[in-house]
């Protein structure tokens, strides 16, 4: 929350029903940050600090649980086992089968670190899910589309990678006349970019409604029935944020197994 | 209709835009959690390969609505 809009509402004066005081609407402003120091053009903002924290508390967690492994596991390992496993069992060996385990530890370490980066979005200080900037799920997705498209060209070749791509078998060749071209679109343009789109809505959406109802649950609170929409609104909030812990992990979960079923896609036997 | 006509009523026609964007996908994601509850409970041995084949879809439907809460911000004045 930007800092005027803080002030704004802890100063208490603008409730339901005062003169002159419309309801102040959340909107983008929620999302751009006052840099907490520049070096040059270079701004280093809240979501940055963010995500460098997330990256640091990804790679310190499975350094811990799996620099010295046991055979008998100890708790922290225990629990590095069960996400690692988690990932591996219902998604890479559900999408991709067993010569997709080279790539586990890449999609492991990638939904961790979404997931932890969404999770950013109800965590009491932080409370901006990271992704809910575009440049974070973009920058995951260019990972993601390079590894595809290398997988692709490395197994089929520059030709036969192609008619990967763009050529479906088992169609009537008159139909390949329209076929071919939506099929190239979708493969190399389209699937990136709703690969990023999709973490960074559901999150920009998410974080949207639960501003919008923490707002209008302060904004409606006044010593006369507005009380009551008040903490309705307050219940929609804490129920919204039950929810997006629900959509979080999903999110997550979504995007490791999109990357996953690309990954298949390009590991596919040419027909 | 004469409140209309004196142009009372306003408001983003992006807040319009997105109801019809939902249309589609909110049918979408009902026929596709549907199905897929259906699968399983006729074949539960397969959940889960019908859960993760069930996300897929669901992903690629819900696309669409969110392209369409994304889309009044990118042309948006601000």
């Amino acid at each position: 929350m930007s800092a005027e809009k803080l002030t704004y509402l802890a100063s208490g004066s603008c409730h339901f029903g005062d003169a002159g005081c419309g309801f102040p609407a959340p909107g983008l402003n929620e999302f751009d940050f006052k840099p907490i120091f520049t070096i040059g053009s270079f701004y280093f903002n809240k979501p940055m600090l963010l995500s460098m924290i997330v990256a640091v508390l990804v790679v310190v967690f499975f350094w811990a649980s799996f620099a010295k492994p046991r055979l008998v596991p100890g708790k922290l390992q225990l629990v590095g086992e069960i996400g690692y496993d988690f990932v591996k069992r219902s998604i890479v060996l559900e999408t991709i089968g067993k010569k997709g385990e080279k790539y586990v530890p890449m999609l492991v370490s990638m939904f961790f670190f979404i997931w932890l980066m969404n999770i950013m979005s109800i965590i009491p200080f932080a409370q901006f899910p990271v992704t809910a900037a575009i440049a974070f799920p973009a920058g995951l997705a260019a990972v993601v589309w390079v590894t595809y498209m290398t997988l692709t060209f490395k197994k089929h070749g520059f030709v036969g990678g192609f008619k990967n791509l763009c050529w479906p078998s088992g169609i009537p060749g008159w139909v390949m006349f329209i076929l071919v071209p939506i099929e190239f679109f979708s493969n190399i343009f389209v699937r990136p970019f709703t690969l990023a789109v999709r973490a960074f809505a559901n999150m920009f959406a998410g974080h949207l409604l639960i501003v919008m109802f923490s707002v209008a649950s302060w904004y409606l609170l006044s010593p006369t029935l507005g009380a009551l929409y008040g903490s309705a609104s307050f219940v929609v909030a804490v129920a919204l944020t039950a929810f997006e812990l629900l959509v979080q992990f999903l999110q997550a979960y979504i995007f490791v197994m999109l990357a996953s079923s690309y990954i298949a896609g390009a590991l596919e036997e040419s027909h | 209709m004469s409140m209309l006509a004196e142009g009372t009523v306003y408001g983003s026609v992006a807040s319009i835009g997105y109801g019809l964007a939902a249309i589609g996908p909110g049918i979408g994601v009902g026929l596709i959690f549907g199905n897929g509850v259906q699968a399983m409970a006729r074949q539960p041995e397969a959940a889960g390969l019908i859960r993760s084949n069930m996300f897929i879809g669901f992903a690629l439907t819900e696309a669409l609505a969110l392209i369409g809460i994304v889309m009044p911000f990118v042309f948006g004045n601000k």
